[in-house]
């Protein structure tokens, strides 16, 4: 197999996250929100595991393997939270969590 | 002593801390000490470095106390100047100032029937301010450059206004319009103003003449670099030869300056503030706008000799507006009915004799007469005083007569000054005056003229003024009831005082006439002031020395001119009262205008009162209402709100809008760190 | 061939990822990010991060995406917002600042050719001991710290669901009594 540069994989995952970035600013749907959120995580873990592999590195995959723990914990929790306001509110439209203005 | 002459200063200042700061808590009695006190001591550290000074031989020495500022090539030094000059201001001003502050320690008590004393509302203000004038009164005269006299000039006018407007929350009084008799309409006087008003008006005039003092000293610094009085380096050493590479340059100098004694000695055209100025207690009439403040022009003119003798033009200037003052104020006071009022004509008359003599060049006599008018014309205002304490502050004469049976030493010692300042020979007055006249006459006869009639209007209006308050029936019976004596404090300084006026003449005997008649008496003044004068040649006029027989003429001409106004006011006020009644119905449009003080405050108030007003005004309305509060203040408030308004729509709660609000940011930084 | 099947697979995630986002329905979606994730786990495999291929299909495609639609249903939130297109002006300046994201990451990328310190943990090493061994031996020794770390954090994490589960439940047996 011919090598695919480093740098396709880095630029792949910046598009990832930049798509993933868009969603959440886009979408006002909470859950499409941590979906994306998601998303960007692991544009996060691909560079990660690029890097490892090109530069011969364990801490990489390290890392990764703990952003994986993390993101679990958090979609955990804030889709718990989601389910929790939505018994107040009845609400799952980002747009109506607006307590905090001024 | 001499190095210690700072104590001078120090000590009324000490006064003015204990007085103004614990003043009230330590109660009248306490304050009544602390305030003469001061002064006292003042001028017992002022006699001490004056003998020394005499024991060797007059020379000017300079204590320097420390150095002000530094700025580029100027370096002020506060250092203080003791030499005769100097001396004997501070003596005047101390001792005169302690004798007028015992005074002041009862004057400023009412006393009522029952003996009941009642201090006055702010009596401890009062001794503070009055120790503080005397303190910036010997900054003026001790002070040995320009601008240590400047710092004291200002001091002293501050002094002036804070005192004159003493009694802040009195209001303006009117005057009664004199009474012309059944068949004319009574003379209408305008109203007197406020004490708070006069002050003001003080402070305002004074300032105008400020203007001309401070681009004299601008002047002074701009062409010699410095504006040291003595050293080699100093205004009075160089000034003949910076005359002779910059002509026209000192004239202009000392014409400013001379603008500024215009307004701090009241002569014509800025002497509208000193009658007003009477608005304030006796004593401060008596002390800053009779004995010092008010010679502080004469002063300083007398300091400069060295100026003004390469100036002859100038100083005919000086002379002929001294001259002219004189009569001018003693027309008016020929026809005041306000007791203070008169003296304060007569004061503005005076001074310019004062300066009189000293635009001839004749500096000596215009300090003797600066020293002989303090005795009399302090004596003369407490005098008045005391007549007020007696009638509860009634100050018109009309309301007055018969009052030498109910006040002996008021009487005697008000006819003593009045003597003195009549020109009545022997009397000090008698012989400075005459000094001022035969040097005048040595330069210019016209002025002379002028000064002679003058001296019989003196004459005629100081004892027109004793003959209507203290003789005669009393024009109020029940005032006259309840006048008595004053106190001890106050009969004392009038009677020092009153010594002071016999004697004064001592300082400053015409030793030459004496000397003819084989009276070897010296002229102890021009023996004292004579190491001030730098140049042996100190008189304008090169005056062609007056023979024996003129003076002789001169001087039994002034004694024959006072001794005729006298009699002639007897005659019109004691003999044959008719006469002036008479007369003053006949020329009623003169009597008017002089009563009226030829208009000159309406003439003022007109042309330049109004129109200040009205930009004032212009400017308060238009400008500081309309562009500064509205556009500026209130406009960047509005401004400050709208831009608040446009922040507040950060915080929308919108979890949308923040996160799009960190991804902007995550772009900035990624861009930073990328770009670089 | 490598570089082709990058390619082909390339396509699929970002297709995937557009319809993430731009799907109304919201289980399409999560479908759609099953495959995203899917792909991605391609990806590790080829890069020789076999262990962590596994882990993202167990955890990332099996758990999270499982625990989104368990979601869903329990809200009834099938149905997205509402809108009638998403070509609004407000979206395309989102894309535009996104777009810039992209061109910036994108241009460091090429420019910056990396180069770092080389490791030892080579395909060759991987072949020969096993990548879990390797990665187990350097989990347990260096990182050994951040490894306990996340196990509390795991912990912590359950504790929190299990206490927001109970007050639900609470709230609920409160509403029944009524």
């Amino acid at each position: 197999m011919t090598e695919v540069p480093v740098s396709y994989y880095l630029l792949l995952s910046a598009m990832l996250f930049t798509i993933g970035a868009g969603g959440v600013l886009i979408r006002r749907n909470t859950i499409i929100i941590l979906m994306c959120v998601e998303m960007m995580m692991n544009a996060v873990n691909l560079t990660f595991i690029a890097f490892s592999r090109f530069l011969n590195s364990a801490t990489g995959q390290i890392f990764v393997f703990m952003i994986m723990a993390v993101a679990a914990v958090e979609v955990a929790i804030g889709l718990a939270l989601l389910v929790e306001l939505n018994r107040h509110k009845r609400a799952v439209n980002v747009d109506e969590i607006n307590s905090l203005k001024g | 002593m001499i190095q210690l002459i700072w104590l001078v200063i120090a000590l009324p200042i000490i006064g003015v801390l204990v007085n103004g700061i614990f003043g009230r808590r330590l109660g009248h009695r306490v304050v009544a000490v602390v305030g003469p006190l001061a002064v006292l001591a003042a001028f017992v550290m002022g006699l001490g470095a004056f003998l020394e000074l005499l024991g060797r031989g007059g020379e000017a020495v300079t204590r320097p106390l420390w150095t002000w500022a530094t700025i580029g090539t100027l370096n002020i030094e506060v250092s203080l100047l003791v030499d005769p000059l100097s001396m004997l201001m501070v003596l005047v001003v101390t001792g005169v100032g302690f004798l007028i502050l015992v005074y002041a320690t009862d004057y400023m008590i009412h006393h009522d029937e029952a003996g009941q004393a009642h201090p006055d509302r702010d009596y401890a203000r009062f001794f503070t301010f009055l120790n503080l004038f005397i303190a910036s009164m010997l900054v003026l005269v001790l002070g040995d450059n320009y601008l240590l006299m400047f710092v004291g000039w200002e001091l002293v006018g501050l002094c002036s206004y804070l005192l004159i407007g003493f009694w802040y929350d009195r209001p303006a009084e009117e005057q009664q319009p004199i009474d012309l008799g059944p068949d004319q309409e009574p003379v209408k006087l305008a109203p007197l103003l406020s004490p708070a008003a006069s002050g003001m008006k003080a402070f305002v005039v004074n300032r105008i003449g400020d203007v001309g003092f401070a681009l004299g000293i601008f002047l002074i610094w701009n062409v010699f670099g410095t504006l040291q009085f003595l050293g080699d380096n100093g205004v009075f050493v160089r000034a003949a030869a910076v005359d002779a590479t910059l002509p026209g340059v000192i004239s202009w100098i000392t014409l400013l300056l001379f603008i500024g004694a215009m307004g701090k000695s009241a002569q014509i055209p800025l002497y509208v503030w000193l009658p007003d100025a009477m608005a304030g207690p006796t004593p401060v009439s008596a002390l800053i706008h009779a004995a010092t403040m008010v010679t502080a022009g004469v002063y300083m003119i007398v300091r400069s000799n060295a100026l003004y003798s390469l100036t002859p033009g100038v100083s005919l200037f000086v002379a002929g507006i001294g001259a002219g003052t004189a009569l001018f104020a003693a027309t008016i006071a020929l026809v005041q009915v306000d007791l203070k009022r008169i003296l304060a004509y007569s004061t503005v008359s005076q001074l310019g004799y004062m300066f009189m003599a000293v635009g001839v060049g004749a500096y000596t006599a215009g300090m003797f007469h600066l020293v002989t008018h303090a005795f009399f014309k302090a004596l003369l205002f407490l005098g008045a005083g005391s007549v007020m304490h007696a009638l509860h502050d009634v100050i018109d004469i009309r309301r007055m007569g018969g009052l030498k049976n109910k006040m002996k030493v008021t009487y005697w010692t008000f006819v003593i000054g009045g003597l003195a300042l009549a020109g009545f020979p022997l009397f000090s007055g008698f012989f400075s005056k005459d000094e001022i006249l035969a040097d005048a006459f040595a330069t210019s006869p016209a002025l002379w003229a002028f000064g002679i009639v003058t001296a019989g209007l003196t004459a005629f209006y100081t004892f027109r003024a004793i003959f209507i308050a203290f003789h005669g029936e009393p024009r109020d019976q029940h005032l006259y009831e309840h006048a008595h004596e004053s106190r001890p404090p106050i009969t004392f300084a009038l009677v020092v005082l009153a010594i002071l006026a016999l004697l004064g003449g001592l300082l400053g005997l015409p030793a030459e006439l004496l000397h003819e008649v084989g009276l070897d008496l010296p002229h102890a003044l021009e023996n004292t002031l004579e190491p001030i004068y730098l140049t042996a040649e100190h008189s304008v006029g090169a005056a062609p020395h007056l023979s024996f027989g003129a003076e002789l003429g001169l001087l039994s001409t002034s004694a024959v001119v006072a001794i005729a106004g006298i009699i002639v006011a007897y005659l019109f006020y004691v003999a044959r009262p008719a006469i002036p009644q008479n007369l003053v119905r006949s020329t009623r449009s003169i009597f008017n205008l002089l009563a009226n003080k030829y208009y000159v405050d309406e003439l003022y108030d007109l042309i330049l009162v109004r129109p200040a007003a009205a930009l004032a005004r212009g400017l308060s309305e238009g400008v500081d209402k309309y562009i500064i509060d509205l556009i500026l203040v209130d406009g960047s408030a509005r401004v400050v709100g709208w831009i608040g308004g446009l922040a507040g729509h950060l915080q929308s709660g919108y979890l949308r809008h923040y996160a799009l609000a960190t991804f902007i940011g995550v772009l900035i930084m990624v861009s930073y760190f990328f770009l670089r | 061939m490598g570089l082709n099947l990058f390619f082909i697979l390339a396509a699929i995630m970002l297709v995937s990822a557009f319809g993430v986002i731009f799907n109304r329905n919201v289980v399409h979606s999560a479908l759609a990010l099953l495959v995203n994730f899917g792909t991605l786990a391609v990806f590790y495999f080829m890069l020789n991060a076999q262990f962590l291929a596994v882990v993202q299909i167990l955890v990332y495609a099996g758990a999270i995406v499982v625990l989104f639609l368990f979601v869903v249903m329990l809200l009834g939130a099938e149905l997205g917002e509402a809108v009638p297109s998403w070509l609004t002006l407000r979206n395309g300046f989102l894309i535009a600042l996104g777009l810039v994201l992209l061109t910036l990451i994108g241009t460091a990328v090429f420019e910056n050719l990396i180069q770092g310190a080389q490791g030892d943990f080579t395909p060759e090493a991987i072949a020969e001991f096993g990548q879990v061994e390797l990665i187990g031996s350097v989990l347990f020794t260096d990182y050994v710290l951040a490894f306990q770390l996340v196990g509390v954090l795991l912990s912590v994490g359950i504790i929190g669901i299990v206490w927001l589960a109970r007050q639900q439940v609470k709230s609920e047996a409160a509403g029944e009594k009524e």
